[in-house]
């Protein structure tokens, strides 16, 4: 007999396809997961936007939203100053944890691809030290908070850009030099942040830089979120658009180039895609660890790891998640809890969680 | 023709690693590629895939010189079949094969229904598709090297490289994917795989072509190429090559082993 069994040959093929191209369960079921989520993450909206020391009723802050739309107006029942508490700082406040978090998850889920690594965080080629340094800086020099804000983003931006030249020219295997020359120059700038602490004045400017260093999003303002918005958004839009690409790019290099893609470009685009978004996000809110890491892996035991599902599943859990901790960094305790180290008491048990436990056959 | 070499020189730095390379492949041939580590096979393979780019001489994959087309018009042309090996992510089967359809999409594009129609269609053509939803990580090394001819297929391109497909497999799965890749140059397309048995040319090649110290050692028909001083010039064993069925197969035995 010519042909073996295992090859059917052409003729073959032409039989009814329909039942098995429908998707597969698996498939389905994160296509409910990611609603679910889109769901729960507009319920975690709602349920913050009441929640505070200074009582906002449901009614009141649906109504003031209401009134914004152009063209309708409810009569006011709710206090000028619950106004002004309402849409200067806790809608700015929610708004921001929403970006941060989706952010530096998709960011986080895009960097792990990329590097072929599920063990890297969004700050893998320095992102978060740059801004650190940038910021520091920026307080030594008497900036005011915005000014704070942009010399992170300015340094995080510089640092990852340097680390793209620096591993351009080295020799080896690329994903090596590159994850290498960001570890090295990730601690040059820690050094750096280390030395401004040391010169820095220790009744003013050391605390400030300090508390900037642990994360917090309390500096919310509708005028930073707008300026944010604008490299978060591209960031994370071209992120989404890659996601399909990521998987081959997950394969290795010579075998994505042998499928048309390639892949040394592609990589360069998530990178700075996915730096954008970084930089925007550590620059308005500090240094928010372990949301970048963790939130990937968990979505990849939801959905799996394809990233036509793990991107958008990322996006909306990274979300939910900083909300929620952020919800309980300023209402836990009288005083604000850094959200930094929030996430870092949540993050690092339950990724020790994720790395010894048994693998689900 | 397939693909064409003319005077294929490359090096590493200094070591030239290929030397004056030139032959051509015809449409629908299955060509078997012989010969020790390290000669050169692989680098051979690189060259006329596009993934070593600086080589001295042309290289031309159905009618088109690969250095003047991009990746993605390379990718249209020759596709690749690795051995199969673990990606660090678990993936669909299905999502694996699609993986290589995406060559008329552009950068910002995932694939539609027609690309996952086209990938099923190759899986079902290798005869695979019930692995379709399977996790390609905990298939079988032999189901794995199937579903990577599948996605090769799915490539849509009328040539196909294989670097040693059946090296990490068992006899079985050998068989499998070697009589698989017979089936399909005779529907047409044209495959270049190298590996470490010569018995195998007999069987599952049209042409034979040695490789050594980076040149052509000898090319064509398998009978002619396989003799025992090719064996013993290229590989330093003494065999016998015995001829079974009629010559329809022969089979190379070392000689050491019986003379005991």
């Amino acid at each position: 007999m010519e042909n073996s069994t295992h090859c059917k040959g052409v003729e073959a093929a032409k039989d009814a396809k329909a039942p098995a191209l429908a998707p597969s369960k698996a498939s389905r079921r994160a296509g409910v997961i990611i609603v679910c989520l889109a769901v729960f993450l507009v319920a975690t909206v709602c349920v913050s936007l009441m929640l505070g020391r200074y009582p906002i009723e449901p009614g009141q802050a649906i109504a003031m939203l209401v009134n914004q739309i152009p063209g309708i107006s409810i009569d006011q029942f709710w206090t000028d100053q619950q106004a002004t508490l309402f849409f200067n700082v806790r809608l700015p406040r929610i708004v921001l944890a929403i970006m941060v978090g989706c952010c530096l998850a998709t960011a986080g889920a895009a960097f792990q691809g990329t590097f072929q690594n599920p063990l890297v965080s969004p700050d893998i080629l320095g992102a978060s030290q740059g801004a650190a340094f940038g910021a520091a800086l920026a307080i030594l020099a008497g900036s005011a908070a915005f000014g704070v804000s942009l010399s992170a983003f300015a340094f995080s931006i510089a640092t990852v850009l340097l680390v793209l030249l620096v591993s351009s020219r080295a020799k080896g295997n690329r994903i090596l030099v590159t994850v290498l020359a960001g570890t090295m120059i990730s601690s040059l700038f820690s050094a750096g942040v280390s030395f401004t602490k040391l010169v820095a004045d220790p009744t003013d400017d050391l605390p400030a830089i300090t508390y900037w260093l642990m994360g917090s999003l309390t500096g919310a303002k509708m005028s930073n979120i707008m300026l944010a918005s604008v490299p978060m958004a591209v960031g994370v839009i071209v992120l989404f658009a890659l996601r399909w690409r990521i998987n081959i790019l997950t394969m290795g290099d010579d075998e994505a180039a042998t499928m048309g893609v390639n892949a040394k470009r592609l990589r360069i685009l998530v990178i700075v895609a996915a730096t954008l978004a970084t930089a925007a996000s550590v620059a308005v809110s500090g240094m928010i660890g372990w949301v970048g890491l963790v939130i990937p892996h968990l979505c990849r035991m939801m959905v799996g790891s394809d990233y036509r599902k793990l991107i958008p599943t990322s996006m909306l859990l990274g979300a939910s998640f900083l909300l929620i901790v952020d919800n309980i960094a300023r209402l836990a305790s009288t005083s604000e809890i850094p959200i930094g180290i929030l996430t870092a008491f949540v993050g690092a048990p339950f990724f020790l969680y994720l790395i010894t436990r048994k693998k689900k056959v | 023709m397939s693909i064409e070499i003319k005077n294929l020189s490359f090096s590493y730095g200094r070591h030239e690693v290929l030397h004056d390379i030139s032959l051509s492949i015809p449409d629908a041939t299955l060509v078997n590629v012989l010969g020790p580590n390290g000669v050169g096979k692989s680098t051979l393979f690189r060259c006329i895939l596009g993934l070593n780019s600086r080589y001295e001489g042309s290289i031309f994959v159905n009618g088109k010189d690969m250095r003047q087309l991009s990746v993605k018009e390379r990718a249209r042309e020759i596709s690749y079949i690795p051995q199969s090996h673990a990606p660090v992510y678990d993936y669909e089967v299905l999502d694996v094969v699609l993986m290589s359809t995406g060559t008329d999409l552009g950068m910002l594009r995932s694939p539609g229904p027609r690309h996952i129609e086209r990938a099923y269609a190759a899986l079902e053509r290798i005869g695979v598709e019930h692995l379709a939803h399977r996790t390609y990580t905990q298939i079988s090394g032999g189901e794995q090297q199937l579903v990577l001819i599948a996605r090769a297929l799915a490539q849509n391109a009328r040539t196909i490289i294989m670097d040693e497909p059946t090296s990490a497999l068992d006899y079985g799965n050998t068989v499998r994917v070697l009589s698989c890749v017979r089936q399909l140059a005779r529907e047409g397309l044209s495959i270049v795989q190298s590996t470490h048995q010569p018995d195998q040319a007999f069987l599952y090649s049209d042409k034979t072509l040695v490789i050594n110290d980076g040149r052509v050692f000898a090319y064509g028909d398998p009978k002619d190429v396989i003799t025992k001083q090719l064996v013993s010039d290229i590989y330093g064993v003494d065999v016998e090559v015995n001829s079974l069925y009629g010559d329809k197969v022969r089979v190379c035995v070392p000689v050491n082993e019986i003379a005991r």
